[in-house]
């Protein structure tokens, strides 16, 4: 290995400039065409029901054993303290605050994430966005943003479901299967969760965490090497990239929102 | 608006004037001028990566000249913007090598995908024009299938009623003729002419298939080494004197297109005495 000459860290880094410049028109693009989105309902609504409904199924399983596991973890701890009754507002802020937004978005990357990186990927290496092209129909405007806009509507119901299916878990396993009083568990739970602070503040989380997860996997989708390995790497990019953006971001967004 | 032809006649339908382009740092075309006329169909042939699709994504404008101008009916397509560039793209047609249809809409989404992005019209209309466009392939009764159940040859000859479903007037086919059966290639071939004829365009057909392209076209250009080296009727090529036409027209393995990649002699890479 011989050492790094000057210029080379000077191309390295135009290139790597380029690219987030790149990154940042088309992201800007994407947003600029939400009335175009709009306009197109049946694309962007084909879209929610492809990157939503399809990822139900993994958001409620998952959902549900979340809330078991809060459950027992919550009860465990809090009744060496004699505040079992408590179960229902940890449970409820865990979810709604932190686990709903985060794992959904974990999840979201992994199941939809991955399928429009792939589905974009393929369709650049099977030169079907030239020749969108060449039929002058622009395939960010066409193919990008009602995935994109689709994915940014999905999220924020999907960590909603999650919560919602969430507290049903520790609700089962908490009063249900353990005991806890029901009137406390819910009652606790009604006072101690704002609907902004907590709620909305965690809906927030998820909007952000749509924009991120969507973008990324389109992102990727559309720079990748248009081969077979390319559209590998750039899938398994896409959970990589979010997954680590979702976490940071939500230890950012955490920071700003609940802070005294 | 047209500037005057060199020719004097009618302008050419596109020229491509001291075009140099490239990949990267790799430069594959060189200074090159080419014109097509009205109505011609032009064999644009060459050894593989010597820039024959090169010339249609240029023109097109999928990649961008270095320098020199590509003239689409008298505009210069280099110099566009985005809104006049696909105006300009709406008046052409082009065939991708494999055909390139959408995987995820029918055969018959797939033509009217043009006619829906691009028009107003009702459903019955579009319906009617789409079956008109499959008939004209003679794949009218495969409109329910989707891309994944149709052959290579019929998905090109779909991809073929998309590409003329706005009746462009310059149709462009990348490599019309890889990777088919001879049946239909034949039939690719007669394709391409009848519609050129019929409709009354203009057709660029990128091939290295020296028979079929030489069967249907009026005129053929060679492209070698980055610049057009040959240029004439087919029957003209066929007796050519330039050794690279020769080679390519009696399909020789080596001459001004070497056999061997080039590499170190064969002496010192195989360590022998020479």
């Amino acid at each position: 290995m011989s050492w790094w000459r000057p210029s080379d860290v000077g191309f390295a880094t135009r290139v790597k400039l380029a690219d987030i410049g790149r990154a940042a028109r088309l992201f800007t693009r994407l947003c600029a065409l939400f009335l175009a989105a709009l306009r197109r309902a049946r694309l962007l609504v084909d879209q929610v029901h492809f990157l939503g409904n399809h990822s139900l199924a993994i958001i409620t399983v998952s959902g549900l054993f979340v809330g078991f596991v809060l459950g027992l973890q919550g009860y465990y701890t809090l009744q060496r303290y004699g505040s079992a009754e408590a179960l229902g507002l940890l449970v409820a802020l865990s979810l709604v605050r932190e686990l709903g937004p985060v794992v959904t978005a974990l999840l979201f990357a992994g199941r939809a994430g991955t399928s429009l990186t792939a589905e974009i990927g393929l369709m650049k290496a099977g030169e079907q966005l030239a020749a969108m092209e060449m039929m002058a129909v622009d395939p960010v405007q066409r193919v990008l943003a009602p995935r994109f806009w689709g994915g940014v509507v999905a999220m924020p119901l999907l960590a909603a479901v999650f919560s919602a299916v969430g507290i049903l878990g520790g609700w089962l396993v908490g009063v249900v299967l353990i005991g806890v009083d029901s009137g406390s568990f819910w009652s606790q739970m009604q006072n101690g969760v704002d609907v902004f602070k907590d709620v909305g503040n965690g809906v927030v989380k998820s909007l952000v965490f749509g924009f991120t997860v969507t973008f990324v996997a389109l992102l990727q989708g559309y720079e990748c090497q248009p081969t077979p390995e390319g559209v590998s790497r750039a899938t398994t990019r896409t959970v990589v990239i979010a997954s680590l953006a979702v976490l940071g971001l939500d230890f950012v967004l955490t920071a700003m929102m609940f802070s005294v | 608006m047209r500037p005057a032809s060199p020719s004097g006649g009618i302008a050419p339908v596109v020229e491509l004037r001291d075009v140099t382009c490239g990949y990267g740092e790799r430069v594959v075309l060189r200074d090159v001028n080419l014109q097509v006329n009205r109505g011609e169909v032009l064999g644009l042939m060459g050894t593989s990566g010597g820039g024959k699709t090169t010339v249609l994504r240029l023109i097109g404008r999928q990649i961008e000249a270095m320098s020199g101008q590509v003239f689409f009916e008298g505009v210069d397509v280099t110099t566009l913007g985005r809104e006049a560039l696909f105006e300009a793209r709406r008046r052409m047609g082009m065939l991708f090598q494999f055909g390139a249809l959408f995987t995820d809409l029918s055969v018959f989404d797939n033509v009217a995908f043009p006619l829906r992005e691009h028009t107003d019209l009702g459903e019955e209309l579009i319906r009617d024009l789409v079956l008109m466009k499959l008939n004209a392939v003679g794949l009218r009764g495969a409109r329910d299938l989707m891309p994944s159940e149709v052959s290579g040859g019929m998905a090109r000859r779909v991809a073929l009623a998309r590409a003329i479903a706005l009746d462009p007037e310059l149709m462009l086919y990348d490599e019309p003729f890889a990777g088919l059966d001879p049946i239909s290639m034949g039939v690719a071939a007669r394709l391409i002419r009848e519609l050129n004829d019929a409709l009354g365009i203009t057709s660029i057909v990128v091939s290295h298939d020296v028979e079929e392209t030489f069967a249907i076209s009026d005129r053929i250009a060679f492209i070698a080494n980055g610049s057009v080296v040959a240029q004439g009727t087919p029957q003209q090529m066929r007796e050519s004197t330039n050794p690279l036409v020769r080679q390519f027209v009696d399909a020789q393995p080596d001459g001004p297109v070497r056999f061997h990649y080039p590499a170190a002699s064969a002496a010192a890479d195989f360590k022998v005495d020479a």
